[in-house]
């Protein structure tokens, strides 16, 4: 999904770009949002990708409702109310937004811009790339089977996009959580038949979906095994049967056309560990005179990245992304001199 | 100062000296003294890298709802599993000894 961008084409070398931008931030976390004010104060256009569906990374998709006490100048603020103000406080500087799309791999042209292409093809074309990718992408967690790779998109899927698929199916699903129960509760109206593996007796999920999943198991319409673990797969090119242990070491086969793993999200660093970039300890490696990537034209900001003496902080990712934006402003202008101005004095004149 | 003993997944022990005066938690530690511990999350409960096996009979304080979701989420859970992160250093846990779960968490 893009919003906010023109549909461009590339004279010289007669590509298609979707989107075309001075900065393109990869990550709509906090660091990235700030970053398109710095920049606009500076008069660079920013364009933004997240594989969230929502702008502000963690604190919206994670803690919304927790409190932060170390931001300066507010003694207490929800997360949620953070990404609110930081959305309001860059609205004056339209920035564009690719959203639910992963930003997946990157080529530099021969006039030293970036071509960073997202997963679901959307291309985007910008003179400076900042990675302000906190944790990395939230993708889903695989349970540690050891042959489940094998069985990915050939009756494994750790994602439900289509649930008409499913239609008069065997499916097995696992977790406990809200995901689990809700996609066993749904899918047990739309499959032949629907087993649920849970590892504990307990659920986790809201009171209500617990008890729609008991009534269910009770009727017979779907088969709950808990305390039990899938621990094996089965089939000769797609997914046949899968072998399930309960904790008394028991072992069940049974036979099913798709496994589902629900467990939630895990932070990941994608992709961009792919992208030639210095990484040490699951995070970029940057010069702080302006948190500068090995790779010139790349930056990276915020959690995403590693210097000595860093801290995971907001506050310090927004100190990192107004330093960047100037070391950015003079690869973007490199004959011209940049002059620091005062809010206060200018105040904030937005983009037309 | 207290000891703990962190046995890592190759089943070495370590024995890890720590002053309890510094609101560390179990997570923070094992990083301070460069264990294999990820702490994805930064101590809040949210992923479960930090996944540990609690060995020594000490009393530890009741999961909060946040752990008990993560680690119903998390993989080869056992009924000592907790989360390091969740284990605030004080002195009456003076000779734990945990054991870190395997990678894949």
């Amino acid at each position: 999904m893009i919003t906010n961008s023109a549909k461009k084409l590339h004279d010289s070398a007669n590509i298609h770009y979707d989107v075309e931008t001075d900065i393109l931030i990869i990550g709509a976390g906090p660091v990235g949002l700030f970053t398109v004010f710095e920049a606009g104060l500076v008069k660079l256009r920013c364009h933004l990708i997240d594989t969230l569906p929502m702008p502000g990374g963690q604190l919206t998709e994670i803690y919304p409702k927790k409190p932060i006490y170390d931001i300066p100048g507010f003694p207490e603020i929800l997360a949620g109310d953070l990404v609110t103000n930081l959305m309001k406080q860059i609205e004056p500087f339209k920035p564009g937004f690719t959203l639910g799309e992963r930003a997946e791999k990157i080529e530099k042209q021969n006039d030293g811009r970036f071509v960073v292409t997202s997963n679901k093809g959307t291309v985007h074309l910008a003179s400076v790339v900042a990675i302000a990718g906190g944790l990395g992408c939230f993708e889903p967690r695989k349970p540690p089977i050891a042959n489940i790779e094998d069985f990915e998109d050939k009756g494994v899927a750790y994602i439900i996009k289509n649930p008409e698929i499913y239609a008069g199916k065997k499916l097995l699903i696992a977790g406990g959580g809200d995901s689990a129960l809700d996609w066993t509760i749904y899918l047990s109206n739309i499959a032949k038949e629907v087993t649920m593996v849970h590892r504990r007796t307990e659920f986790r999920g809201a009171p209500d979906s617990v008890e729609k999943i008991k009534d269910l198991a009770e009727s017979g319409k779907i088969n709950l095994i808990t305390n039990a673990e899938v621990v094996n797969l089965h089939g000769n090119g797609h997914l046949q049967s899968a072998s399930i242990r309960k904790t008394d070491d028991s072992i069940l086969t049974q036979d099913v056309d798709f496994f589902i793993p629900l467990f939630g999200l895990s932070p990941q660093l994608g992709p961009i560990a792919d992208w030639g970039l210095n990484i040490s300890k699951n995070a970029i490696d940057v010069d702080t005179f302006d948190y500068s990537t090995n790779v010139p034209g790349i930056y990276a900001i915020g959690d995403i990245n590693n210097y000595p003496g860093k801290l995971k902080l907001i506050l310090c990712g927004f100190h990192e992304a107004t330093l960047m934006v100037q070391s950015a402003w003079k690869r973007i202008n490199p004959e011209r001199k940049l002059t620091l101005k005062y809010t206060t004095v200018n105040g904030v004149q937005g983009f037309e | 100062m207290i000891n703990i003993t962190v046995i890592d997944r190759k089943g070495e022990d370590h024995l890890l000296e720590t002053p309890t005066d510094m609101g560390l938690n179990l997570m923070e530690l094992c990083k301070a003294y460069e264990l294999p511990v990820l702490g994805t999350c930064g101590g809040m409960a949210l992923c479960s890298t930090c996944h540990v096996y609690v060995l020594s009979d000490h009393q530890l304080k009741e999961m909060t709802e946040d752990e008990e979701i993560i680690l119903d989420q998390a993989f080869s859970v056992r009924d000592n599993s907790r989360l390091g992160c969740q284990i605030h250093l004080s002195d009456d846990l003076d000779g734990l000894k945990v054991q870190l779960a395997p990678d894949g968490n």
